[in-house]
């Protein structure tokens, strides 16, 4: 293609792209379709639910000034874990140039992407006053940086998600137009990326471990241990989505991908239970007041105990998936026992945060209470809500990037000239 | 003093016996058992106008940006609660920092200042759907004097119950059987029929008004500060509901409306000021302010005023004269988890 066949407009190429992704995601098979059904079932109920929470408020929840935290903050929590994908997947393809990997780390950046709006609408959720977000922006309202920890959070996750969204639509862009990348450009900002990501474990963590009245939080372990869930949890949805990206469509993915993948979750499942232990350890021997929220999930108090049997099994089953992930057979079973023990990787991190990082921790409250959370239905579908619009969301944007990888998704003028890759 | 003078001194405070009647129903209307309030008319809150979702800080506006907000304040619950309300923008005084000092050896537990707080301040008085959204801003500890929880029979119990050294319970690496219990067990739902209790000792605890508050470094928009005399104050319209400062709270005293507040028509304040206890919207966090609409008049909380025993003292900390000043100087003075280091101006003490 020369110079004098430029097109008339700017726009048309970017538009043409646009449309022809758009068009490529929503058109798909049998699976494709029972599973997107799936999802709008719950994005559509959970509309309802959601519009009886934005009216009624949030008394709609479990949430009492016990215990102020719901499932959406513990849902959110989660969603940087899961973000942090993109880093396990650009390092090892950019950085230390792994061939296997040049072309996933695309789609890692996409999980990444999507994750940060999966988190920031369970923010929405939390929030008292939806309409007042622009009170947090800067220059329109006050943002009361840098004394407020939430305002860090701010940054680093709307930095994030930019910065992955560059990244992904430039890279596709390029690929569906046919033009080399530009590395001046492209390779400092998956390198910043690269090291942005952990800044948005480290200040999560910070939201929690800042606020020295809730005593088993503040711990200098905090940051460490969301990091290491993130190596557990991101590459346990990675490993997941490249076999179904194999199983499904035409992109090839290598075993050794794969196999990279699972050794970084035994490291992260392995030093989050190094952490739980030390952790455990340091609260426990002493057994002073500090201890007392861990106390109470693990063995409840005076009676009430509606947490331990959740701490115990959660524990039991991070030791479990180490083992069985420490044995190569498993991880080369890529049908059936490794999607699996990632799906359990990823629900038991998930579930980890309320059920033992967060709901214990608010008991005894400053006066001494102990609470006990007791999520609503209203609540549970506004949760589900929010998953299922982001796999909605999470399935067309990597059907996309599939697409645009394989070729399926071209400019027409690329096609006719036989492809210029 | 003895537990014969301080149950005079209850029958001091009350005028007679019915006093007592209808504010232990009063409690009960606030609390548990909210059904009976739903007889109350309620008003349905009237939807803010655009100008008021518009407007600014209540620190950043200008004095007529301020009238202006006032007056639509002012005009909404004017018609909300078919009363005249009044919404005060009064300046903070000069040279003033406020200071509270609680006498805990003169509390009896009769929550009368629960009472007038929450009557002063407007606070949601729950109702029947949602007794949860019923909110009070000073809770009242009720406490086990010394501790009685010594069991003899457990002395010697303990794990490992018997080693080379002997057999006496409390060993290093083993577990006593807690022979000498707790003290500082405090429980602040009591319902007794009369207080003070035997053998109990009150600890009321409300906002602090810290010095270094932790909610307010918390607060993302700044929609909670120290106004110039150390009262930590919220613009109800700027806060965005994230519970940050709920988080930060060592004493437990922020409030969130979960809900839309419940005030019936009657028992509305219509003496407000825009700090302090002007009603509340749904999805905001509210706490004590020192009654910043009386005090910031030179005027005493609602609390100090209905204490029968005499218990509270408020001034200001500047003045070497102010009778909190001579409280700090002479008493047994103490605050509340000074670990914290977050340096409340709510002062505890004891004859």
């Amino acid at each position: 293609m020369t110079t004098t066949t430029q097109p008339a407009s700017a726009f048309q190429k970017p538009i043409a792209f646009a449309r022809d992704f758009c068009m490529y995601t929503v058109k798909g098979g049998k699976v494709f379709y029972s599973w997107m059904l799936f999802l709008s079932f719950f994005a559509i109920v959970g509309l309802v639910t959601t519009y009886i929470q934005m009216t009624t408020g949030l008394i709609v929840t479990g949430a009492t000034d016990q215990i102020v935290w719901e499932l959406f903050v513990a849902s959110f929590i989660h969603c940087p874990s899961i973000a942090s994908a993109a880093v396990l997947v650009v390092t090892p393809a950019y950085i230390y140039k792994r061939k296997d990997m040049k072309q996933l780390a695309v789609i890692g950046e996409a999980i990444a992407m999507v994750f940060v709006i999966i988190g920031l609408n369970f923010i929405f959720f939390h929030m008292g006053r939806p309409d007042r977000f622009w009170h947090a922006i800067p220059v329109l309202g006050i943002f009361n940086f840098p004394s407020s920890v939430l305002t860090y959070d701010i940054i680093v996750l709307n930095v994030y998600l930019v910065l992955n969204a560059v990244a992904v639509f430039y890279y596709l862009y390029k690929h569906y137009v046919g033009q080399p990348l530009n590395t001046k450009f492209y390779t400092p900002l998956i390198w910043f990326a690269v090291a942005w990501g952990p800044f948005i474990h480290i200040i999560t963590a910070f939201i929690l471990s800042s606020n020295a009245q809730i005593a088993v939080w503040h711990t200098a372990l905090m940051p460490f241990s969301f990091l290491a869930m993130a190596a557990a949890a991101g590459p346990a949805l990675v490993i997941v989505t490249l076999l179904v990206i194999r199983k499904f469509t035409k992109l090839e993915v290598a075993d050794s991908a794969i196999d990279f993948f699972s050794q970084v979750i035994i490291w992260g499942v392995g030093v989050l239970i190094l952490m739980f232990a030390v952790e455990f350890f340091t609260e426990l021997y002493p057994a002073t007041h500090h201890a007392a929220p861990l106390e109470y999930a693990i063995n409840g108090h005076n009676g009430l105990n509606p947490y331990g049997p959740w701490f115990w099994s959660i524990m039991t089953i991070f030791v479990v998936q180490f083992i069985l992930l420490c044995i190569k057979k498993v991880r080369k079973s890529y049908n059936f026992l490794l999607p699996l023990i990632c799906v359990s990787v990823f629900l038991s991190v998930l579930i980890e945060k309320p059920a033992v990082l967060i709901f214990p921790a608010f008991s005894p409250t400053a006066l001494g209470e102990y609470a006990v959370y007791h999520p609503t239905l209203i609540e549970i579908f506004n949760v589900l809500f929010v998953w299922a619009t982001g796999f909605i969301l999470l399935t067309l944007v990597l059907k996309g990037v599939v697409g645009v990888l394989t070729g399926e998704v071209r400019d027409s003028q690329v096609v006719e000239e036989g492809g210029a890759k | 003093m003895s537990e014969d003078k301080r149950k005079n001194d209850i029958a001091e405070g009350q005028d007679d016996g019915t006093t007592k009647e209808s504010r232990r129903d009063f409690l009960k209307k606030l609390g548990v058992a909210a059904a009976a309030t739903t007889v109350a008319p309620v008003a349905t809150a009237k939807a803010a106008s655009i100008s008021e979702h518009l407007q600014t800080h209540f620190e950043m506006m200008s004095d007529s940006q301020k009238e202006k907000a006032i007056a639509r304040l002012e005009e909404r619950y004017t018609e909300q609660f078919g009363k005249q309300v009044t919404v005060a923008g009064t300046p903070a005084p000069e040279g003033v920092l406020f200071g509270y000092a609680l006498n805990i050896s003169k509390c009896i537990g009769c929550r009368r200042c629960v009472e007038a707080c929450v009557r002063e301040n407007n606070q949601s008085r729950g109702d029947h759907e949602y007794p949860n959204s019923a909110i009070q801003w000073i809770r009242v500890l009720e406490m086990v004097r010394g501790n009685d929880t010594f069991q003899v029979e457990n002395l010697h119990k303990g794990s490992p119950s018997s080693s080379a050294i002997g057999d006496y319970g409390v060993q290093a690496g083993g577990h006593a059987d807690k022979a000498v219990g707790i003290s500082g067990h405090a429980e602040h739902y009591y319902e007794p029929e009369l207080v003070p209790e035997e053998n109990a000792f009150y600890f009321p605890v409300q906002c602090h008004q810290c010095e270094d508050p932790p909610c307010v470094r918390a607060c993302p928009v700044r929609a909670t500060y120290r106004d110039p005399n150390g009262i930590v104050v919220i613009d109800y319209n700027w806060c965005i509901g994230c519970r940050m400062c709920q988080l930060a709270c060592p004493y437990w005293a922020r409030r969130f409306n979960w809900g839309e507040p419940v005030l019936p028509n009657e028992d509305m304040n219509p003496k407000t000021h825009y700090l302090g206890n002007r009603p509340r919207m749904r999805g905001v966090m509210e706490k004590c302010t020192f009654c910043l609409q009386r005090v910031r008049d030179g005027r005493y909380p609602a609390c100090l005023e209905a204490c029968p025993v005499g218990a509270r003292k408020f001034g200001n900390l500047l003045d070497p004269e102010s009778e909190i000043r001579k409280v700090l100087a002479t008493k047994k003075v103490f605050r509340f988890k000074e670990d914290f280091a977050t340096e409340p101006k709510f002062f505890y003490y004891m004859d």
